[in-house]
């Protein structure tokens, strides 16, 4: 009388089997709640304290408990800002070479390369923006090999942009090598291939029919991208762009090396500064008191919060771009 | 025609021409990063780098010799036990959305939070994994450390999982069923297998991000200047180590710094290279 | 049809073209006359497609293809290495065989060929938009629409909006490549209709896997089969009495 049993056998298997996978799936929830919650209650003292003036607040003294979270708050974003000012464009014309104008043999190694850019771990870029980058923005560089002098790019800045309303008052001051314009620089590279990946991705999945109804109206290769590639496209151009944000809010190592860790106000570029993650990743371990505890936790939970943001804004600007192309016209 | 001698087209001509020169540029501005940044970590990495870097252990401050041994060593424990909490996890709620996910809220809403949870700052991870963990044991661990890594295999794991299972055709699925197969043997034994390349392509990839990540670490293993295996102790690991030597003022350390950023980025490219190319010959 | 001399627009004489090492057409000689509608027929993969793309060149957007003959269009060949392709595009439009409007309004769709070689003023450029949706009999169905999206229209509607968009920069030649595949019947019926009121204005080669629309909408057919020329005559005596023998197995159905 084996063969009733089996059934039953299978269909034990089969509510354990889903009820295991479906708890898995929950304890991603639970996972999101928690996070949130802990991130919430050990930031308590901190929120029960200050509240709102905390978000605005630009004091930030430990032995003075007093602490504010604005100029990391505006360091986050004015660096993440200059990244995608500089990455972006870069990594279109990146994702641009690797559809339209690299040899056939070439792209496929072009692309590893690019996507190696990806791989490489943040602490790296870190050290390297610090021993490497920041001394040459600062004072340039011979190279006795090849006779050439590169030259100290920040006091060059300056110059050129002195007297330009704006412009000129951004790049002014002392070049310190380390400091915002220099930690904008290192996040645009890392996240150059984040965001040209994706472009190239999608660039790839336009029909070749379409390009050549363009070409086929006698348009050239940039305005057949530009017109044609890139409105079609452009759904998946802005999830890439707000991946590389993602990327850029979030980033602490980084950034911690070369920002400056500053609390002075910005009055430059080229100032030193600090970031939210820069904050943490310097001072969490050896923070002093509760309150300071707090603060810090409440900085976490507001970056945590602008990721947040930025994700959700750019799922719902997919789902607005997404009906918009559908046949509701 | 007249269009010939068209000033209009001149003008296209030249915008054509410029922007496809500055897409050329882009891509050499690109690659001339990663020559620099590679060429910068062997030229330094290697003169760093001797048979003592793994085999001794961090040296204090301010003195000479010593290696890395106890950071490599708390290094791949740390990342092994965050993969192996990880993993399964992930896969396991990958093959729930994938295949339990068409009717109800869950599936959709664990989605949509994986997504959070993969664009989620690790250095936030770290700071939950202090305040939920360290913060009631009292003391850094590398348990710690290992559940911050594990976070961050979950999410990577669980979309690469559900992507590949959604990949495998209807038709295998039923062909299974129609022989009577229930449906936990149709998922692990036909759909499961069939994406076996790519779930273990995002299984690597996965494991190659932590190798890397410093900031979840930071406050959950802390680190540790001697060789320890305890996991309920703080540890030693790469990425922290690279931290605190490069950003000390002695030589020495700094040294070190380079020698282990040439180890771990060599071992995250590797990593890295390995899991595209097999899921490269799986779809090729 | 009319008995006047007729010009001959495009001239092709030896024309070879390779995919790497395939040689997909071979000796091609062939005359394509002004005004009038030329059709290629034959087996899938015969090569009929790919003499269709020589005249505009779009093999050149792909690595490994060449082309080595003449194809002479007003006297020149537009195979020289110095043929500007973006001219020659201008002057030889094309249809293909799935719609393709771009990704923005109706309006935007036909001004974008027009604005690479004129500068229109406003009403200048609706005049123009309206005189190719009317030779495309579209306007009635879409000139309360023209700011919508060109993705909305039905498939017989998108596919008449690119061949306005091909009208409206004034070629002289426009080469269809198997226009209607993707369309219902009906929506055949008026492409074909409008194929017959365009060669009024211009030359047209259509490339058609469907001997009757051959019949229909020709004036001259060409058979190829495996990558040559076989037969090229009045559609009339292609259909009725082919001169050789695989022609006329081709045309009576005994295989493809």
């Amino acid at each position: 009388m084996s063969a009733p049993a089996r059934p039953t056998y299978s269909h034990l298997a089969d509510i354990l089997f889903f009820n295991l996978t479906r708890s898995a799936a929950l304890l991603v929830l639970v996972l999101l709640t928690a996070i949130i919650a802990s991130l919430v209650h050990g930031s308590w003292d901190s929120i029960s304290h200050f509240g709102f003036r905390f978000l605005f607040s630009s004091s930030w003294d430990p032995v003075a408990s007093t602490f504010g979270a604005w100029r990391p708050i505006q360091g986050t974003l004015i660096t993440s800002f200059i990244a995608l000012l500089i990455g972006v464009p870069i990594s279109f014309g990146i994702a641009l070479f690797l559809t339209e104008l690299s040899p056939l043999w070439l792209r496929r190694p072009l692309g590893i390369a690019i996507e190696l850019l990806a791989g490489i771990p943040s602490i790296i870029y870190g050290i390297w923006g610090l021993f490497v980058v920041a001394p040459i923005l600062m004072e340039g560089k011979r190279l006795e090999g090849l006779g050439i002098t590169i030259p100290a790019i920040q006091p060059w800045l300056t110059e050129v942009t002195s007297g330009i309303p704006i412009i000129g008052h951004l790049f002014d001051g002392p070049p310190f090598g380390i400091g915002m314009f220099t930690a904008g620089l290192i996040l645009a590279i890392m996240v150059i291939p984040y965001i040209a990946s994706v472009m190239r991705d999608v660039f790839e999945v336009v029909p070749p029919m379409l390009k050549e109804s363009a070409y086929g109206l006698g348009a050239t290769t940039w305005e057949v991208v530009w017109n044609v590639v890139l409105p079609y496209t452009r759904t998946g151009v802005v999830g890439g762009i707000m991946l590389g944000l993602g990327r850029a809010l979030g980033e602490t190592m980084a950034v911690t090396f070369v920002i400056g860790n500053s609390y002075d106000a910005i009055d430059s570029l080229f100032h030193p500064g600090n970031s939210i993650a820069s904050i943490l990743a310097n001072e969490f371990a050896e923070a002093s008191d509760a309150l300071h505890y707090g603060a810090l936790i409440e900085m976490g939970l507001i970056l945590f919060l602008i990721t947040f943001v930025v994700l959700a804004c750019s799922k719902l600007l997919l789902l607005r771009l997404q009906k918009g192309e559908g046949s509701n016209a | 025609m007249t269009i010939m001698h068209n000033t209009i087209y001149r003008r296209r001509r030249l915008i054509n021409a410029f922007n496809l020169t500055m897409s050329t540029l882009a891509m050499l501005f690109g690659l001339f990063w990663l020559g620099w940044i590679l060429f910068t970590l062997f030229s330094n990495g290697l003169a760093a780098i001797s048979l003592a870097t793994f085999t001794q252990n961090t040296p204090g401050p301010d003195s000479t010799g010593g290696g890395l041994l106890n950071a490599i060593v708390g290094s791949l424990l740390m990342a092994l036990t965050g993969t192996l909490i990880g993993t399964p996890i992930g896969i396991l709620a990958g093959i729930y959305l994938a295949e339990y996910g068409q009717r109800g809220w869950l599936a959709p809403t664990a989605r949509f939070i994986n997504d959070i949870l993969l664009s989620a700052p690790s250095i936030v991870i770290g700071l939950f994994v202090w305040i939920a963990y360290i913060q009631y044991v009292g003391h850094f661990s590398g348990w710690a450390g290992s559940f911050a890594l594990a976070l961050l295999v979950i999410p990577v794991v669980l979309r690469t999982t559900e992507n590949m299972l959604r990949l495998v055709p209807h038709s295998m699925r039923e062909a299974a069923y129609a022989l009577g197969a229930p449906r936990w043997k149709v998922v692990l034994a036909v759909t499961l297998r069939a994406s076996k390349a790519g779930v273990i392509t995002g299984i690597l990839l996965a494991v190659s991000r932590i190798s890397g990540e410093t900031a979840p670490l930071l406050f959950t293993a802390l680190n540790n200047q001697f060789f320890s295996a305890n996991m309920n102790q703080p540890m030693a690991n790469l990425p922290v180590t690279i931290f605190k030597f490069a950003m000390s003022p002695y030589e020495n350390w700094i040294s070190l710094a380079w020698a282990g950023a040439l180890i771990v980025t060599m071992a995250v490219l590797i990593l890295n290279i390995i899991a595209r190319s097999l899921l490269k010959k799986e779809h090729g | 049809m009319n008995t006047q001399t007729v010009q001959t627009k495009i001239t092709v004489r030896d024309l070879n073209f390779y995919y790497g090492n395939f040689h997909a057409l071979k000796n091609i000689n062939l005359d394509i006359a002004e005004k009038k509608v030329t059709a290629f027929i034959g087996p899938s993969g015969c090569g009929k497609s790919t003499l269709l793309r020589t005249f505009n060149r779009m093999y050149d957007l792909y690595p490994k293809l060449r082309a080595e003959g003449q194809i002479l269009l007003n006297g020149q060949n537009v195979l020289d290495k110095g043929v500007d392709l973006n001219m020659l595009r201008a002057k030889v439009g094309m249809v293909f065989q799935k719609p393709t409007p771009f990704p923005m309004s109706i309006y935007d769709n036909i001004a974008f060929g027009v604005k690479l070689y004129e500068h229109l003023s406003r009403s200048e450029m609706d005049d123009r938009i309206e005189w190719a949706l009317q030779k495309a009999a579209l306007w009635n169905e879409v000139k309360d629409k023209l700011k919508q999206s060109g993705l909305g229209l039905s498939g017989g509607q998108q596919q008449r909006l690119c061949i306005a968009r091909a009208v409206a920069v004034k070629p002289e030649v426009v080469l269809l490549d198997e226009p209607t595949s993707a369309l219902d019947p009906i929506s055949t019926a008026h492409i074909e209709e409008l194929v017959h009121e365009l060669k009024q204005d211009y030359t047209i080669v259509i490339v058609t896997h469907n001997m009757q629309q051959a019949a229909r909408v020709s004036d001259v057919t060409a058979y190829m089969y495996l990558g040559e020329l076989m037969e090229v005559g009045p559609t009339d005596q292609i259909f009725t009495k082919p001169t050789r023998k695989e022609t006329e197995d081709y045309i009576t159905g005994k295989f493809g």
